[in-house]
């Protein structure tokens, strides 16, 4: 994930030409929508309006259908990400090994909310779905690190990492 | 080709990266180094070995020695004591007070009682090395099936084989292969369902993990009995390490000529493409995976038309689970007899199991059909923490039953 999470996003730069070579790279694929989708995201951190009407005009696919596609899929978000973006999984596995009070810890700590994002931009907090590591359970990963076995006194010391 | 009197290899699946296994393989590395045996001395970073609850794992060879929840202060030890003098550090062995330490990782209580065919090369193979896969007989399946088979034999082996589809519906894949063999038309695809959904299981990421090129291999035998010149792979976005390996499989294959135009040299060409989920359940439903493949909402239409008729782009199409694939290189290879004589009467092969939950040994175990669950329980997976009783077990997806006590006896086949 790009470093460039919770930032504004006015005024042309690199971004919106990353954009474009990414229209262009995929103009022939069939089904890019998704996966251009994918990218953009990466470039922007999110998927506000300006870009998803960048994205149907290069692609030549009604604005309707790239916000549906958009909000259909978890992945994909309206709203800017933090720095470090939290995710917990809910699956099965974890939830019932207590993800739910690690979920609550989280919160309390950052003070946000599943989906949000909090003022400093640094840090993002989503419940997501099976990450597979179920062995691990209960499991949270922050950008690409994985932190498995946890318990809610374990939180603290982990946010910590990330706070210099 | 330089020669080594040792190999370490370390387990880089999911669970044991997550317990830092990476960090390991660099403090290896630089250990072996600081001994000067660098070039005596192979580590290699394998694929899920299975044993997940006692992760990270490390296997040196020859001996088969097996370290378990490895610290990366332990590392400097296992490369003094073993790999320099050649004294096993017992401590680190499973249960940390082995009495023979000759016994090797394959004999153990875990993986004895395993058949390991579609995790076969997991946990022992570099993943993202194309030759490493062809020395275990990595493509010699589709050699032969591009040189000296039709189309209508490959999909009778796959047929008298008995294999079904390993994703949940149990569908007899040479049947399915044959319907879509049979239509007419200018183009087909060939696809892989790798959007494993399932709570707590991980069978699907560990192949792609440990073995990804069994299922690019796969895939173009497909492609080749029924006709088709493309091929999609859709994998859940929420495994990165699957998607990253099965990238760098699919290009070093594309390298070496194993897919793209004319391949062995014959009229056959096939190409493979990944496309990423972006967290929709859904997507892992047949229909819907392919509406999101097109690049739409993934929703499902309803059937008829069935995918081997009308599939992705409304062109014949069959979509196999990751499983269902990894077996299918062996099946060319040993036949159909072979595959056949393992398993039940009507469940023929074997099974990846992710077990977890409350019993000693969480993590993947591949077993024959028929095996019971007292069986994967007790003797594979080591029983329950603490000798406490077994009170329930949930097998397969959440739609299935949880068995209770007496289901002990039961018999995991593909019949409900």
């Amino acid at each position: 994930m790009s470093a460039n999470g919770c930032c504004c996003c006015s005024g042309v730069d690199s971004r919106d030409q990353k954009l474009q070579e990414i229209i262009e790279k995929y103009k022939n694929t069939r089904g890019a929508l998704v996966p251009v989708l994918h990218e953009a995201q990466e470039v922007y951190g999110y998927l506000p309006l300006e870009v998803q009407k960048k994205i149907a005009e290069g692609l030549n696919v009604p604005l309707a259908e790239v916000y549906g596609v958009v909000t259909f899929y978890t992945q994909f978000s309206l709203n800017p990400k933090g720095k470090y973006k939290i995710q917990v999984c809910m699956g099965t596995a974890c939830y019932v090994k207590g993800s739910g009070a690690i979920l609550e810890k989280l919160k309390e700590k950052l003070e946000i909310d599943v989906g949000g994002c909090t003022g400093d931009g640094k840090f993002s907090l989503e419940a997501c779905r099976c990450i597979g590591a179920c062995g691990l359970a209960p499991v949270i990963t922050i950008n690409d690190d994985v932190y498995g076995r946890l318990v809610p006194d374990d939180i603290e010391g982990i946010l910590e990492k990330y706070k210099e | 080709m330089q020669l080594y009197r040792a190999h370490v290899l370390v387990c880089g699946g999911t669970g044991c990266t997550s317990s830092n296994s990476n960090k390991i393989i660099s403090e290896l590395e630089a250990q072996i180094a600081n001994s000067g045996i660098q070039n005596e001395v192979k580590v290699v970073r394998t694929g899920c070995f299975g044993l997940c609850a006692e992760g990270p794992i490390i296997v040196v060879y020859p001996e088969g020695s097996m370290y378990t929840m490895v610290k990366v202060e332990d590392v400097k030890e296992i490369v003094e004591e073993h790999l320099v003098k050649g004294r096993i550090v017992k401590r680190l062995l499973p249960g940390g007070n082995v009495k023979d330490e000759n016994v090797s990782a394959e004999s153990s209580d875990f993986f004895a009682k395993q058949h390991r065919i579609a995790l076969r090369n997991c946990g022992v193979i570099n993943p993202e090395n194309i030759d490493e896969y062809i020395a275990f007989e990595g493509y010699k399946a589709l050699g032969k099936v591009l040189t000296e088979m039709t189309p209508q034999d490959v999909v009778d082996v796959i047929k008298r084989s008995g294999l079904r589809g390993r994703g949940g519906g149990g569908f007899p894949t040479g049947i399915k292969w044959e319907f879509a063999m049979k239509q007419e038309a200018d183009q087909k695809y060939v696809c892989c369902n790798a959007d494993e959904g399932d709570p707590g299981a991980f069978m699907d990421r560990s192949v792609l993990e440990g073995d990804p090129h069994s299922v690019i291999e796969a895939m173009a035998i497909a492609g080749y009995a029924i006709g088709a010149n493309q091929g999609y792979v859709y994998v859940r976005a929420e495994y990165p390490i699957a998607v990253k390996r099965l990238g760098i499989a699919i290009q070093q294959a594309k390298d070496y000529g194993l897919l793209g135009k004319n391949i062995f040299g014959t009229d056959f060409s096939f190409d493979l493409e990944i496309r990423l989920g972006a967290g929709a359940f859904v997507c892992g439903e047949e229909t819907a995976l392919m509406t999101s493949i097109e690049g739409h909402r993934g929703e499902p239409r309803p059937r008829p038309p069935f995918p081997a008729v009308k599939g992705l782009w409304q062109k014949p199409t069959i979509l196999n689970n990751v499983e269902t694939y990894a077996n299918i290189p062996q099946i060319i290879l040993n036949g159909a007899e072979w595959f056949a004589s393992i398993g039940t009467e009507k469940s023929k092969g074997t099974k990846v199991f992710a077990v977890g939950g409350k019993i000693n040994n969480t993590g993947l175990v591949e077993i024959p059909m028929g095996t019971t669950l007292r069986e994967v329980i007790y003797d594979i997976g080591g029983g329950i923490p603490n000798g406490k009783k077994f009170k329930a077990a949930q097998t397969g997806g959440l739609p299935e039953d949880v068995f209770l006590q007496a289901i002990l006896i039961r018999r995991l086949t593909m019949i409900h």
